[in-house]
């Protein structure tokens, strides 16, 4: 049977026809929906981790038990997951392991856009790269078999252009046969003291060497060759825009790119004029290459930032005096006049909104985080001074009150959510009392995941595949570490949380504030409710434009009614979350009855 | 079958069904035997941002992404939208757009205006330009929930594929219940 599928389905679909017992992630956008697919195949136990570093443990665990396991991150997820990966090269698995790491160039969706092509070699784990949804299906099961005939974790990358792009499948049935997972004694294997490390180093050094042999004969490096006086190597998406634009020139595609296959590419080289390595971000291949003595360019004039489409490969090499075989066409602005642009907000009735007005309002200086919220740094609201990765917010407050005056101290207001806090906020906070720093952290609790598209965690009631599930209860955690001073405050009510902030601030100790209502878009019955509409009297609004201080994409300026312009709330797009309300100074903003 | 390969950009507001009607495409693509691809980005974008979905088809495409400056259709959900990926598009490509103004948050704020004359400066580039009151033929074919379907009708009059395999996707993509008022909605636009 065929199916259009993106690559995420298409992983997903390749894990559970290979035997996959055991799944687990974070979620992290590109590669959210591999697990979200995933609990499709009941055979499959899928479950969301609190972060990578966990869920690549959770993995492991069961891959140590004779499990095929998949565990899935974006690219910065493999960041928090590098400390069990690096050692898990040394001791091998017992189940294949497959880590799906999905990069993100162009920061479509990130906060950087790291080359995760580069783990595979320091870690010294193999790596393929598939170049659309079919080989993503088809990558997955050969990632686990090769992950049990080499024994080593197997990384499997895609970018944003293949985990969400979409393209046609043929679907097979799952394997069976496997072995029964059950615990096998083998420490000298699993155990890595210095004694049993140094046993495994050389293994794994003899393992990639091993596979760097096979891989000048796996199928899935394949010369293609056509016109002899260019060859290009390329991977990935790389390889459908290269097709793209030099449809007649001759291209060795590697579907395994670490290790390289040595002798093929001095092959493919010896029998093309000039050769180029395409490849988005850094030079991973190309220096490989070099490093063999073989004479070949492409990051001296395709881009290192950013990801390439047809449009940017042929605009480098028409630059080198090399022309696409179709003809060129201007890319650029457009002469038109420029439009408005449309930057993503937080959705009408965010309970995020209330609190960053709050923070602009009283000046703090805030530390923030990542998720949804981070869209707090937009104006208006223009609350936020820090955003590096998940947790940082508190660790950078706890930095920024060890050196500031005692006024500035009162200023500092770390803002995280609660799936980050959960992600890598705890021991951050665990350190700010540890350390007794003077700083108030705001878990924005909304129940959820949301950024990413509203996954489950362990504070939502429920896991991925829908079971109920205990719900961390966040202020006796805080309370555990130490905070003395934890409230919960509705962030709807303006005045309330202006006056918790401003207390808090106030107090030379560590302080948390929790907001207790839940994300709108969560779709579960009974958690997000709507209140009773708001509206605006036009006799009565003076056109002052307080409202419009929220950023709410239901209230809009009418610039033509009333003496200077009044507001006008959408009711199609309005929770009735009545923060507007609470700004409007003439009673201008009313509920409905 | 030629080797043309035909590109179709899907463009509009996050939170607009973009996604669904592109998949909606590339399921009526796959069944009337083409090689299809498509991508578009999620993540951020679905918070209100601007989206474009890159749908291809033909025996045998290789980029899921629309080379710049040689999209065929741009199908736009939205007006603004519309023209600020109009770059996108072949000299002499087709428009086809919702005439529905969305106001992004300058807009709303009522630090900028929305633009005047948006079809005026598309049909002036684009000849051939087709503007489709989305809202009022969702109306007419009695949900105003069925815009899209309706729009994705005027653009199905412009591909060649027959319109057996469109009423197939929308059977396999649309939900049972509510397959009736889409199909009518697809009917009207595709009778524009």
């Amino acid at each position: 049977m065929k199916e259009i599928l993106s690559g995420n389905e298409a992983i997903a679909r390749g894990a559970y026809e290979a035997g996959v017992m055991v799944a687990t992630a974070y979620p992290g956008t590109p590669s959210t929906e591999i697990l979200e697919n995933i609990i499709r195949y009941k055979e499959v136990d899928a479950s969301w981790s609190p972060n990578e570093k966990v869920a690549l443990e959770v993995a492991m665990g069961a891959s140590f038990a004779g499990a095929r396991t998949l565990v899935a991150m974006k690219h910065v997820g493999v960041n928090v997951a590098a400390d069990p990966l690096f050692t898990l090269s040394y001791t091998g698995i017992k189940g294949g392991l497959v880590l799906v790491t999905a990069d993100d160039p162009e920061m479509h969706s990130s906060q950087n856009e790291q080359d995760n092509r580069n783990y595979a070699r320091f870690a010294k784990v193999p790596m393929l790269e598939p170049a659309d949804s079919r080989e993503c299906k088809e990558f997955t099961r050969l990632a686990l078999e090769l992950s049990e005939e080499y024994d080593t974790p197997v990384m499997l990358r895609t970018t944003t252009r293949i985990s969400h792009s979409k393209s046609i499948v043929e679907l097979d049935d799952r394997v069976s046969g496997l072995p029964v997972p059950a615990l096998v004694s083998n420490a000298a294997k699993q155990v890595m003291l210095p004694t049993n490390a140094k046993v495994r180093h050389p293994l794994v050094e003899a393992r990639m060497a091993k596979l760097a042999e096979k891989a000048n004969s796996m199928a899935v490096n394949r010369m293609e060759m056509r016109d002899t006086t260019m060859g290009i190597i390329t991977s990935g998406t790389c390889y459908q825009y290269v097709r793209e634009v030099f449809p007649n020139v001759s291209t060795l595609k590697l579907g395994l790119v670490n290790p390289l296959p040595v002798s093929l590419i001095r092959d493919f080289a010896a029998k093309v004029d000039r050769l180029f390595v395409v490849e988005e971000l850094d030079p991973c291949i190309e220096e490989q290459v070099k490093a063999l003595g073989i004479s070949v360019s492409g990051k001296d004039f395709l881009p290192l930032c950013g990801e390439l489409s047809p449009g940017r490969i042929r605009a480098a090499f028409t630059a080198i005096g090399i022309g696409g075989e179709k003809a060129s066409v201007p890319v650029g602005e457009s002469s038109a006049p420029r439009l408005p642009g449309r930057p993503p907000n937080m959705c009408p009735g965010c309970p995020h909104r209330g609190v960053f007005y709050t923070l602009n309002k009283l000046k703090a200086y805030v530390t923030g985080d990542i998720g949804c919220y981070t869209l707090g740094f937009l104006p208006p609201l223009s609350a936020m001074e820090t955003c590096v990765c998940m947790g940082a917010s508190i660790g950078n407050a706890t930095g920024a009150v060890k050196v500031v005056s005692e006024e500035e101290k009162r200023r500092v207001v770390a803002v995280i959510g609660d799936s980050t806090f959960f992600h890598s906020g705890v021991t951050g906070l665990m350190d700010m009392v540890y350390n007794n720093a003077p700083s108030t952290v705001i878990i924005l609790d909304n129940r959820i995941t949301a950024m990413t598209g509203r996954q489950d965690n362990p504070a939502s009631g429920y896991t991925l595949m829908n079971e109920t599930a205990h719900k961390v209860d966040i202020p006796l955690l805080c309370g555990a570490l130490g905070v003395k001073h934890v409230r919960v405050v509705n962030p709807y009510d303006l005045e309330e949380t202006r006056q918790a902030l401003k207390e808090e601030m106030g107090r030379p100790e560590t302080s948390v504030i929790i907001t207790d209502k839940p994300c709108v878009l969560i779709k579960r019955e009974g958690v997000f409710q709507r209140g009773p509409l708001c509206a605006v009297d036009v006799e009565k609004c003076t056109g002052c434009r307080a409202c419009l201080g929220l950023g709410c994409p239901a209230i809009q300026w009418r610039p033509t009614e009333g003496k200077k312009g009044v507001s006008f709330i959408d009711p199609g797009l309005c929770t009735g979350c009545d923060v507007c309300r609470q700004l409007c100074k003439f009673d201008a903003i009313r509920r409905a009855q | 079958m030629s080797d043309k390969v035909t590109n179709l950009l899907l463009v509009g507001v996050g939170g607009q069904g973009i996604l669904l009607a592109s998949e909606i495409l590339s399921e009526t693509f796959m069944l009337a035997g083409f090689d299809v691809k498509k991508s578009e980005i999620h993540g951020m974008s679905q918070r209100g941002g601007s989206v474009v979905s890159h749908v291809r088809y033909g025996r045998e495409v290789f980029s899921p992404i629309v080379p710049e400056g040689e999209g065929d259709i741009l199908f736009g959900f939205e007006l603004m939208e519309t023209c600020r990926y109009l770059p996108l598009l072949k000299p002499g490509g087709t428009v086809v757009a919702n005439d529905l103004r969305i106001p992004p948050p300058s807009v709303l704020m009522g630090k900028e205006n929305y633009p005047e004359g948006l079809a005026d400066r598309i049909s002036s580039e684009f000849p051939d330009f087709l503007l489709v009151d989305g809202q009022k033929l969702a109306m007419e074919a009695g949900n105003p929930r069925t815009a899209n379907t309706a729009l994705l009708g005027a653009v199905s009059r412009r591909l060649d594929v027959a319109e057996d395999y469109w009423l197939q996707a929308l059977e396999r993509m649309v939900p049972r219940k509510a397959l009736e008022v889409n199909r009518k909605a697809f009917l009207l636009g595709r009778g524009l």
